[in-house]
């Protein structure tokens, strides 16, 4: 008897290894509950939508995701997920993170355990200096804030600003980006306004009223995306700022696609800087759109969450494909450093020195179409931004 | 800062309307607390659960804001009245720890259950275009929600006191309030008391979540990321009384609304140091009967 | 009536029993760790799920024993956490027990403070002040996001070798293991002694009767702030162990969740019992992470179910359950001699 379990148990171990020859696990860390339910949920889609895209050009692997939940932004669940993965499930690749803090308390983990991985979402501006097997595929703050900051004293000839942000790192970030940048264009920040903590209420109303008292020339706002976006441009609408002649511009994170079309006409004129929105115009882009359109419901849309999951994804084919299926930490990093890319979002790369993301910054304004929905039109594009944060080694990236 | 009379009406008006709709979810969970002494946690969730109603069937059935506030109320209450009579009521005599895990535990399922079934993402109201937009006051000009809230706030509030105080039933509650086996022994049912109040104090609740969305949002972890601020309301105005819940919400939604003007760089720190006085000055609450 | 007869009455021997070692109390420890040795791939889980008993039985103290209901518990265990975080972030101190120690003075010394005003009110008044302190806390905390590093919380936490012998591996983390498990140890004797000594009776009577309790002259509210203290100090070794264990401090220590957490985890196991933490503990934490391994995206439905299911039909937790489900047992099986 106890042979045969033996020898069961040795032809599964047999086998286990023969299919993983083919097979590449890709252990996935998102918040598929709590208040992250729904960006996990849209990177999570991108990363399924790629797969079944571009079944042929996975072959003759394949690529079994392993999901796990980080549940929260306090660091210790997402570190358990990360270690986990690693040690249980033997991931060649790791992918995932939405919250910054996790990232953060994830990148012991994955430096020691000598696996890619690749950082869907988390903005926070150092977070790829903190173990150099992290590449990522979404965005620093720095990508949007600081050429919002050039364009809206160049472009939309502002002299005078008031940035409201969101009072945690990403939003300074924010702030730091866009004021350098601003101020370093001749413009001036008068009021900076933290708009309180990541889990504060949504009511903008104080914040926005204060704004409105000092008559700036434009008003730049960050929040996280999600449920405060639709919050801070109907604020606006209904506070009457533009009426006072003041222009609401911000990261993309105030447009977010899947929030837009609530937001009602109070959105029309809205100015943000991004490196995707749904209306992109080329050829991949409208691909994209349409086969999520097919696969999720028409009435849903990709954003620049469901990007960073699509991108992410593309990237980790590609270097499944450069190495034949056999992955190692650090020619997979090696693999990532070459990887370019025609994405929906445009070009993109990964920077060689910071393992950050290259990709180009759009500006785009809010329009209302015949149908009466509303989309985005670009209005310039900034080619090929790479992190300006450490571009300009700013502390404490640089 | 310059004080004009434009800067000091539109914090008032500001602060007023984000104090009714703290007092339109958290009255209901006063009553309920100060009545049944029930450490009601799930009140989130039910004030969660109107507001899906509300907002899914202005968006599948086309009805109209109003008429779906009303639906939202009367199905919140019916299922909570449900929910009282098969599980709360087994709890009435546990200890509060008790009845603690049971309200988490609910408000979890709920959670779950609309992630799962609905989505995780937040379900954006769309406000009739009468209620968007700007209205003329004469001295300022001022969002017509916030106002359209102000009365609706004065109107539940006056009706609730007028119930209270006048009418049989107000009565009765005051009674089992004050003294429950007086009020039992003097033959009041109070399984059909407690059935109706908590159904209608979740139909509150159901109606907060509709009216707050437009500030609040709505999404499946609203049934525990505001009920800090709920429960705060009701130990500051007194469990059990309106007219405390009423001021407490009034006081917190005004100077809640002035100092992040003010001083933003502050953060939340005022309102808890300032919840913190408030209770120690008045540990039983502004209104709250000494126990 | 002689000493001797005293002695041999049977409600003395009954409080002389309770506080003697019962043969199964050894059997946690052996199942912790017989844990290290079979599932060495899960130590990371492991070790949360320790710091969790911990934390738990320091809110036991205070809130099983002495009838404190705190709604803010994570104050402290945050206290520790940042106290030991931002001495070994600012390279000021960083071995690893001595850390401890110096937590759990900052813990207990905010346990003190805030005690001695707080402790005067009960119920929902308690509830909600013990909550804000902790949320007062929270927010200066993110708000001195210079020393603190804010939402984002402090990393570059360097732990020596542990004795100057064991690593700390991120990967595999052993040592942490047996750390937090030894530190457990230590506490739970420290805890169990404290509860059956004149002192914990005392508490206890305060929890069941605080009136009487004044009437024979116990100095009630002081017995009550130093119980708080003690549970502070204890949570703060908590929070002071997971910053070492996770090489990492951050908000969320301080926060509502963690509070919330705790009180459910200790009220599911059975408050007041000593071993409801660890019977909590592991119900809730193990149905929690192997579900959303599962079911990443419903799981909560399963574990909220199961609070339901406890609050409704089980008084005293899981652990209340058992003595039940055994008195019903026992009748049966031991037949009462005639009296």
């Amino acid at each position: 008897m106890m042979k045969r379990i033996l020898a069961a148990t040795a032809a599964l171990a047999i086998s286990a290894s023969l299919a993983s020859a083919q097979e590449v696990k890709v252990g996935v860390n998102l918040p598929y509950t709590g208040i992250g339910a729904e960006f996990a949920q849209l990177i999570d889609r991108g990363m399924e939508l790629y797969l079944k895209l571009n079944a042929d050009k996975v072959k003759p692997y394949s690529i079994k995701l392993i999901k796990r939940d980080a549940k929260n932004p306090a660091g210790n669940d997402s570190r358990v997920a990360t270690q986990e993965l690693l040690t249980q499930d033997n991931v060649d690749i790791l992918a995932g993170w939405v919250y910054s803090p996790n990232a953060i308390a994830s990148a012991p983990v994955v430096t020691a355990g000598k696996k890619l991985a690749v950082i869907m979402n988390a903005g926070t501006a150092h977070i790829t200096n903190m173990s150099p097997y992290y590449v990522r595929t979404s965005f620093s703050m720095w990508h949007s804030g600081y050429p919002m900051g050039e364009a809206a004293a160049k472009q939309l000839g502002a002299k005078t600003a008031v940035v409201g942000y969101t009072d945690f790192p990403p939003g300074k970030d924010e702030l730091a980006a866009f004021k350098r940048a601003f101020e370093g264009s001749g413009g001036k920040v008068i009021d900076e306004i933290p708009m309180g903590g990541a889990g504060a209420v949504p009511d903008f109303t104080p914040f926005f009223q204060r704004a409105k008292d000092k008559k700036p020339d434009v008003f730049f706002v960050f929040i996280p995306a999600g449920d405060h976006a639709a919050a801070v441009v109907k604020t606006y609408g209904a506070l009457g700022m533009r009426e006072a002649g003041i222009k609401l511009i911000g990261p993309g994170d105030i447009t977010q696609d899947t929030k837009l079309q609530a937001m009602g006409d109070a959105a029309v004129g809205l100015i943000t800087m991004h490196h995707y929105h749904a209306d992109l115009d080329n050829a991949e882009n409208k691909r994209f759109v349409a086969a999520w359109k097919k696969e999720y419901g028409a009435n849903t849309t990709p954003d620049f969450m469901a990007i960073g999951g699509y991108d992410g994804m593309a990237l980790i084919v590609h270097i499944v494909q450069q190495l034949k299926g056999k992955i190692d930490g650090d020619k997979a990093i090696a693999a990532a450093k070459t990887f370019k890319s025609n994405s929906p979002r445009g070009p993109f790369s990964i920077d060689p020195e910071t393992r950050d993301i290259v990709m180009n910054a759009y500006l785009s304004e809010v329009v209302k179409g015949k149908d009466g929905k509303l989309s985005q039109k670009v209005l310039s594009t900034t080619p090929n931004v790479k992190d300006p944060c450490k571009a300009l080694k700013v502390p404490p990236c640089g | 800062m310059i004080f004009t009379i434009e800067n000091i009406a539109s914090m008032v008006l500001g602060g007023v309307a984000a104090g009714m709709v703290l007092f339109i979810v958290s009255v209901g969970l006063s009553v309920t607390m100060g009545l049944m002494g029930f450490v009601n946690l799930a009140h989130g969730a039910f004030a969660m659960l109107g507001g899906y109603i509300i907002v899914l069937s202005m968006r599948h059935l086309g009805v109209g804001f109003i008429p779906a506030l009303a639906i939202g109320f009367v199905m919140t209450a019916a299922v909570s009245i449900v929910f009282e009579r098969v599980l709360y009521s087994r709890l009435y005599k546990a200890g509060e720890l008790d009845q603690v895990l049971f309200t988490i535990g609910l408000a979890f399922v709920f959670i779950a259950a609309l992630t799962v079934f609905i989505g995780p993402e937040n379900q954006p109201l769309t406000l009739p275009p009468e209620l968007r937009g700007q209205l003329d006051l004469g001295i300022v000009q001022y969002r017509t929600y916030s106002i359209f809230l102000i009365i609706v706030g004065v109107a539940i509030v006056i009706a609730l006191w007028l119930g209270f105080e006048r009418t049989r039933f107000g009565a009765q509650i005051r009674a089992a309030v004050d003294n429950r086996r007086m009020a039992e022994s003097l033959g009041i049912n109070i399984d059909r008391l407690f059935a109706i109040t908590f159904g209608f104090g979740s139909g509150m609740a159901a109606l907060g979540g509709g009216l707050g969305a437009e500030f609040l949002g709505l999404d499946p972890q609203y049934a525990l990321k505001y009920l800090v601020f709920f429960l705060i309301v009701v130990a500051v105005g007194g469990a059990g009384s309106i007219v405390g819940v009423f001021c407490a919400s009034l006081i917190i939604g005004v100077l809640d609304f002035v100092l992040k003007k003010y001083l933003p760089q502050g953060g939340t720190l005022f309102i808890y140091a300032l919840t913190i006085l408030l209770l120690l000055w008045r540990p039983q609450g502004l209104f709250g009967k000494p126990s | 009536m002689s000493a001797p007869t005293v002695f041999d009455h049977p409600a003395a021997r009954a409080l002389s029993r309770r506080h003697r070692l019962r043969w199964w109390e050894p059997l946690p420890w052996i199942l912790a760790l017989a844990f290290y040795f079979m599932f060495p791939r899960y130590l990371g889980f492991g070790t949360e799920l320790l710091i969790m008993v911990l934390f738990a039985i320091s809110l036991d103290l205070a809130l099983g024993y002495a009838g404190i209901v705190t709604l803010g518990h994570a104050a402290f265990f945050g206290a520790g956490a940042y106290t030991v975080g931002m001495l070994a972030h600012h390279g000021i101190w960083n071995e690893p027990i001595s850390s401890l120690f110096i937590g759990a003075a900052v813990a207990a010394a905010i346990g003190l403070a805030s005690g001695l005003v707080l402790l005067r009110t009960t119920g929902l008044t308690l509830l909600m002040l013990t909550l804000c302190t902790m949320a007062l806390l929270e927010e200066a905390a993110n708000l001195g996001h210079d020393w603190t590093g804010g939402f984002d919380g402090l990393t570059g936490i360097s732990i020596p070798p542990l004795f100057g012998l064991f690593e700390f591996n991120p990967l595999f983390p052993k040592t942490q293991y047996l750390y937090v498990l030894g530190a457990l140890l230590i506490c739970f004797v420290f805890v169990r002694t404290l509860v059956y000594s004149p002192f914990g009776h005392s508490l206890t009577g305060i929890r069941e009767n605080t009136l009487r309790m004044h009437a024979v002259g116990a100095p009630v509210r002081t017995r009550l702030v130093v119980c708080y203290t003690i549970s502070a100090a204890l949570a703060g070794i908590a929070g002071g162990i997971w910053a070492q264990a996770n090489a990492y401090v951050n908000l969320s220590t301080l926060g509502l969740d963690r509070a919330a957490t705790v009180l459910i985890i200790l009220v599911l196991g059975g408050y007041g019992r000593l071993y409801g933490a660890f019977v909590g503990a592991v119900a809730y934490m193990a149905l929690s992470h192997f579900l959303a391994k599962v079911y990443p995206t419903a799981w909560q439905l399963g574990l909220g179910f199961l609070l339901v299911t406890i609050a409704l039909f089980a008084r005293g937790g899981i652990i209340g359950l058992g003595e039940t489900l055994m008195a019903r047992l026992r009748p049966k099986l031991k037949p009462k001699p005639p009296s």
